[in-house]
């Protein structure tokens, strides 16, 4: 009789837990590509973290003598048409993208997972007026939810988080539901209840632990396109206003303006945005290839 | 058939009415309207010159009055006046449609015919060299802000080949070369992104169906690998990816508004942004409605395909 692989997942999940160290091994080597990603968020995070240390100049500083300057030692990437150096300015926007894109990730993951978990868990009729009410958030393109929100409560970063966290809210719900639904019926669960524990105690602390997997995988998912969205909230001036640097504004209007003069000021932003967030997908793909095996190769 | 239609339709209106409250609501959040706006420039504005001008644009009347006007002009297809313009939006918005329209549908024409391809090729090379280079070059298109990539490839052309794209709207009946350049470029941007995730989902739904017994069968029966692929398999493969093409619709139109501000092109999507930085509500209202109007009925048209295309899905009633 062939082994089916539901078989050997299960025979997997009976060998002793390895060390910390010895599955991150094992994850660099099954998945060189997620790995990769892994080591982009890092560099990311870090760069987020130490931007005073590493940063060679004042990144709100302007130098009219020096502007539109061209990469050099002394300017790693350049100048703008402030003078501002180029290369600190995108250290801080690491900051930040890292700062918008986790917080609305999670901001939006978070209520939208516990809408999910609580309609899902409820069923009945709650549960279809939650869905047709995702649906109305869910039909509006991403980007366009954003710029509403966004533009609706005003220019500031905690206003930028909401507007992107919105549109997370309704995909969070329907992945956590969905999982609900079947976790809802196991017998474990059906063990809690008749125990006598009260609802929300089985909602939180018997269904919501196993719906991590699929949780995280929604996060590292969501996370790089967040920073999508913020960089182009900004580019549009939707976004994070002055003087916070942000990746999406240096390649705003003075970059459309400077560019044929000046093409680091549209390359270093821009290749800065790409590798932050292909970063976060690789790991985000390679997260779900690890805990959500339903969804494999998808 | 016809009762899921109905159904689906009666479901949709449903929606879209939830829509328009949550735009209307959104919209009145806002803090600043058109007439600070307008007049910031002027410097001060008497209270009462202001009234006037709140008075004359209609939004001195209760919020509900106002909302309800909306509805009954988004039933009588009247999609109001611009408060900037002072003009009738319709007015404004019809000469841009046939822009974004031509944009879109160049942007999934490129998307599809370098997504699909891709995917097969990656599913039949599974796991080799070339399966990992393709995954990671359309990885990297859906990593790629698509107005970057606009400023890119402008930048490209301009320092390389010594050649500016028109910057000015290029209109068919004057060049059509031009136009069809002007055109080609944005599209490019645009549908590199949307052509990852098709891409993505080829594969793995081919790699899905080239596991069926059918497939076997057509194998052992001696047919060739191309047959084999692109008339069995790539058939029932292709129903999750039309799923996604109607998904990318949506963000197609994102993709879409960024875009026409990168290659300056005179679309509805850009005068959106114009719009909504303006707190033109009228026009953004309408325009948000009417892309949340498309994006349903697209899904819709989806979903009719399905059963034109597979004679396995058989809608109930």
């Amino acid at each position: 009789m062939a082994v089916r692989p539901a078989e050997l997942a299960v025979g997997a999940e009976l060998r002793p837990r390895a060390g910390a160290w010895t599955a991150l091994g094992r994850f660099f080597r099954k998945k060189p590509l997620g790995a990769a990603g892994g080591v982009l968020v890092l560099v990311m995070v870090l760069t987020a973290l130490f931007a005073d240390f590493i940063q060679t100049h004042d990144p709100i500083a302007t130098d009219a003598a020096y502007t539109l300057g061209p990469p050099s030692a002394e300017h790693l990437f350049g100048t703008d048409h402030l003078g501002r150096d180029i290369y600190s300015r995108i250290v801080h926007g690491a900051r930040v993208s890292l700062i918008v894109g986790l917080a609305s990730t999670l901001l939006g993951s978070v209520l939208g997972g516990i809408i999910g978990l609580l309609s899902g868990y409820v069923g009945g009729k709650t549960d279809l007026i939650a869905q047709r009410v995702l649906d109305i958030l869910q039909g509006l393109p991403l980007l366009v939810l954003a710029m509403v929100v966004s533009a609706a409560l005003g220019p500031a970063i905690q206003n930028v988080i909401i507007a992107i966290s919105v549109p997370i809210i309704p995909r969070a719900a329907r992945v956590i539901r969905s999982s609900v639904l079947s976790i809802r019926e196991m017998q474990y669960v059906e063990a809690a209840r008749a125990l006598g524990v009260r609802h929300l105690r089985i909602a939180f602390r018997h269904i919501l632990p196993n719906t991590m997997g699929p949780f995280i995988v929604l996060c590292t998912a969501q996370l790089g396109s967040a920073i999508l969205v913020e960089a182009t909230l900004s580019f549009l001036s939707l976004g994070v206003p002055e003087p916070y640097p942000s990746w999406g504004r240096m390649l705003s209007v003075s970059a459309t303006e400077y560019a044929q003069k000046a093409p680091h000021l549209v390359l270093f932003p821009g290749i800065a945005i790409s590798l932050a967030v292909f970063g976060s997908n690789l790991l985000g793909d390679a997260l779900r290839d690890v805990l959500d095996p339903r969804l494999r190769g998808a | 058939m016809k009762t899921y239609i109905a159904q689906r339709l009666g479901v949709g209106i449903l929606t879209l009415l939830g829509m328009s409250l949550v735009i209307f609501a959104l919209l009145r959040l806002a803090p600043g309207d058109i007439v600070d706006i307008l007049f910031s420039t002027a410097g001060y504005v008497s209270p009462s010159e202001k009234e006037a001008i709140m008075k004359e644009l209609g939004m001195d009347r209760p919020y509900w009055v106002q909302y309800a006007d909306w509805l009954r002009q988004i039933v009588t297809f009247d999609l109001g006046k611009s408060y900037r313009y002072d003009l009738p939006a319709w007015q404004i918005i019809r000469p841009l449609l046939p822009v974004t329209i031509e944009l879109a549908a160049l942007s999934i024409l490129v998307a599809v015919l370098l997504g699909v391809p891709t995917g097969v090729i990656s599913a039949i090379r599974q796991d080799t060299a070339l399966d990992y280079a393709l995954r990671v070059v359309s990885l990297g298109g859906l990593s790629m802000p698509a107005f970057w990539l606009g400023m890119v490839i402008i930048l490209a052309l301009v320092s390389w080949l010594r050649w500016i794209p028109p910057l000015t709207y290029v209109s068919p009946m004057e060049d059509l070369k031009l136009h069809a350049v002007q055109f080609l470029l944005p599209a490019l941007a645009v549908g590199y992104r949307s052509s990852a995730l098709i891409m993505r989902i080829t594969r793995s739904a081919l790699l899905e169906v080239l596991r069926e017994d059918y497939i076997r069968t057509a194998w052992a029966k001696g047919q060739t690998g191309r047959v084999v692929i692109w008339r069995h398999a790539l058939k029932n493969a292709m129903l999750p990816v039309i799923t996604v093409i109607g998904i990318e619709f949506a963000f197609l139109i994102g993709g879409l508004v960024v875009t026409e501000r990168v290659f300056n092109l005179p679309g509805v999507a850009r005068f959106l942004v114009d719009a909504i930085l303006w707190r033109d509500y009228p026009i953004v209202q309408n325009l948000v409605m009417f892309i949340a109007i498309v994006v349903i009925l697209a899904n819709l048209a989806v979903d009719m395909l399905y059963g034109v295309l597979d004679p396995r899905v058989r809608y109930g009633g």
